[in-house]
């Protein structure tokens, strides 16, 4: 086991094609780093590099305390995972799982132990004398975590192995591989498109986009402080809305203003801004965007909006409601904004490209395939609301966000 | 419930079964008229040459029956056995170097390189030419007053008489022009072979330690099997059968199972019951050796699972 450094770490394609510009990480011991971004944006590539399977441009890779931006793959002592398991089809399990130890010359009775000890970690047991297409997706993809574990490498780099799984083995893999890592620790990175793996399994989360990091923080903290638009709306489901407001000064303090609705600024707000160097004054009278989660909206006719109420600094909003999802435990209420409020944020855009609703297996979040603009807010399934009708959303004002217009990033 | 209807189809019988399904008596209806073709152009000429093979015929005649006697003396026929001789040595020297070098070549061009697409179309050039083409224009080269091969091979004392006079020397010729002609053939059938082995499992198997040829012993190799069988098979049979390289390279003189049977059948030629025999040698030998690399090397006849 062993720490993952990477310093300035490009890759470049051709003359000018930027793949990875400028990574830098620092992953200790035992830590479970996930990279995430949609399609393109470098995270697989990263990866690679890390592995030895794409030369590095410029930069340098550690693996413990060497460089080792100079060796091949064999030389680095990391296990990977691929996408697309990657078994060898004229193998049976336990020569697949034993190949890299044969390849070292090890003790035919260690590989032996070894072997089977993965397979009992992986409930595999039954199946080490069958050839990989005999098997299902769910029983390859643990014969290709089997075969990294055996080798007891360094580190495990798993390039997004679950995506060839239905939903519902997905979620159970994802637990597996949890539980896994619990118990042997070795340092991971795993890259994937899907924010929901991202968030329940990473220790950190590493959110990329055109190459370029976005922010590097633990899950809950990407979750309560995005750095800007992108990982804001890409991190959480049903994503983030956004809209276009105003920013005023009203007796000592500030207010987002859209339409009718008027959300006043708590002090943790303001103190959190200037935290991040930014002095409110500078955007007073102009336009910003405002981010509010679905969660952080309620039916106003329901108990839980009282509770939001009572926390004080509360806001409403009056929408018609297009469509609404009934969860069972919940309800989704997609709506509309007038056009002058409708946020046209360009990295929002991107993210919509294979992020959608279809993705995510903690339901909903299908604002996309609702269509173009639709906002949408979680609210409690007691709702009475109906398709069609005008109803208040209140806001919980201390949990928005505000962005900067031109440049994304966030303001608080 | 289900293991009785089965049982029940069973005791009905095979023709039951296959033909009391309207859908299944459509599809038979379908391929007969395939199947009569089959019968009147293959099964029936083939019974038909094993009946004269056992015959004292001519081609006029079917002639009265006369047993094996027609194989016994083709085995005596110093004619047959140099044509056996050439053939067999003919058909493992050039497919074994075929495989090899199709082999070597199919490697190289699966790599990706600038120009890749140029050098497969450049590499299949050879097997483009009709074989008498190739044959007649290697035997120009072969020729003893100016034929290019010849001189130079002189020159360097790799021979000490002219290469269209001397037997052996022909051989040696025949196999290397098969092996110019063919070897592309076989790369290309290798290659698509490599083609077909997804670029994560050698990914893999770097991760996992393996070198270059270690990947080639343990990833490649095994995996192309069932296409080097393929390309065995399909150039052991073609070389086997070789023909018009033989005649038209040596002007008849160098003689092939082929062409053994090319003389005697002719109509000009009264040796017809020995080279019916030889055809009949040919067809038998030719499906056995299809049935070791079917059963024995374990080649797979269908694509499916």
């Amino acid at each position: 086991m062993a720490e993952v450094t990477m310093e300035n770490v490009t890759k470049i394609y051709g003359e000018d094609v930027v793949a990875v510009r400028d990574m830098n990480l620092d992953i200790p011991d035992g830590e479970f780093v996930v990279f995430v971004g949609p399609s393109g944006c470098g995270k697989s590539t990263a990866l690679r590099m890390i592995a030895g399977l794409e030369d590095i441009s410029r930069g340098k890779v550690f693996i413990g305390d060497e460089v080792v931006n100079d060796k091949p793959p064999r030389e680095r002592d990391i296990a990977m995972v691929f996408q697309n398991y990657a078994l060898y089809p004229h193998m049976n399990v336990r020569e697949n799982m034993g190949f890299a130890l044969k390849l070292r010359k090890m003790d035919k009775s260690e590989i032996d132990r070894r072997v089977g000890e993965a397979a009992r970690i992986l409930s595999i047991e039954r199946f080490l004398d069958r050839k990989p297409k005999a098997l299902s997706g769910g029983q390859r993809q643990r014969v290709a975590l089997g075969r990294a574990i055996v080798r007891e490498p360094k580190a495990f780099l798993m390039d997004e192995p679950l995506s060839n799984l239905d939903a519902k083995l997905r979620v159970q893999m994802r637990t597996e591989i949890a539980k896994l890592h619990n118990r042997i620790g070795t340092t991971t990175i795993y890259v994937t498109h899907d924010q929901t793996e991202a968030m329940t399994m990473a220790d950190r989360i590493v959110v990329l986009k055109d190459g370029v990091v976005q922010q590097i923080d633990p899950p809950q903290n990407m979750y309560d402080n995005p750095e800007n638009v992108f990982v804001a709306g890409f991190i959480g489901s049903p994503a983030m809305n956004f809209i276009q407001a105003h920013l005023e000064k009203e007796n000592g303090g500030y207010a987002v203003v859209f339409g009718r609705t008027r959300l006043p600024l708590t002090r943790e707000e303001i103190e959190e801004a200037k935290n991040r160097g930014h002095d409110p004054d500078q955007y007073a009278n102009k336009e910003v965007v405002l981010g509010i989660r679905p969660e952080h909206m309620e039916d106003a006719g329901t108990e839980e909006a009282a509770a939001i109420d009572d926390a004080g600094g509360s806001s409403a909003m009056e929408v018609e409601a297009q469509v609404i999802e009934s969860m069972g435990s919940e309800k989704y209420v997609y709506f509309s904004v007038p056009r002058e409020h409708a946020a046209h944020l360009e990295s929002v855009a991107e993210m919509t490209d294979d992020t959608g609703g279809g993705e995510e297996d903690t339901g909903g979040g299908s604002a996309e395939d609702a269509g173009g603009d639709l906002m949408v807010a979680r609210v409690s399934a007691e709702s009475t609301s109906r398709e069609g009708e005008k109803m208040r959303l209140v806001i919980d004002s201390s949990k928005v966000h505000l962005f900067d217009l031109e440049t994304e990033q966030a303001i608080f | 419930m289900t293991t009785a209807s089965t049982e029940k189809k069973r005791r009905g019988g095979l023709l039951r079964e296959e033909f009391g399904n309207p859908e299944r008596r459509t599809a038979y209806y379908m391929v007969l008229p395939a199947l009569l073709i089959i019968l009147v152009v293959a099964f029936f000429p083939i019974l038909q040459a094993v009946n004269l093979s056992l015959r004292q015929a001519t081609v006029a005649v079917r002639g009265p029956f006369v047993g094996l006697e027609n194989y016994s003396e083709m085995f005596q026929n110093p004619d047959f056995m140099e044509g056996l001789t050439n053939t067999l040595i003919f058909t493992a020297v050039s497919v074994t170097l075929e495989f090899f070098i199709g082999l070597v070549i199919a490697l190289a061009i699966n790599r990706a390189f600038r120009g890749r697409g140029l050098v497969r179309a450049a590499v299949l050039v050879p097997w483009a030419f009709p074989t008498v083409i190739s044959a007649v224009m290697w035997r120009l080269m072969f020729q003893d007053q100016v034929g290019i091969v010849n001189y130079v091979a002189n020159a360097i004392g790799l021979i000490s008489q002219p290469i269209l006079s001397d037997r052996t020397l022909l051989l040696v010729g025949v196999i290397l022009v098969d092996v110019w002609k063919t070897t592309p053939f076989v790369a290309l059938l290798l290659l698509a072979g490599l083609q077909t082995i997804p670029g994560d499992v050698y990914e893999a198997a770097r991760v996992d330690g393996a070198n270059v040829w270690q990947r080639f012993l343990r990833i490649t190799l095994p995996l192309l099997y069932p296409t080097i069988l393929v390309a065995l098979l399909f150039r052991t049979l073609d070389a086997y059968r070789v023909f018009d390289l033989f005649w038209a390279l040596s002007n008849r003189e160098l003689e092939s199972l082929s062409t053994f049977v090319y003389e005697g059948v002719r109509v000009s030629q009264l040796q017809f019951a020995q080279g019916n025999a030889a055809s009949v040698f040919i067809f038998v030998t030719a499906f056995l050796i299809a049935i070791f690399f079917i059963k024995v090397l374990g080649m797979q006849t269908s694509t499916e699972e």
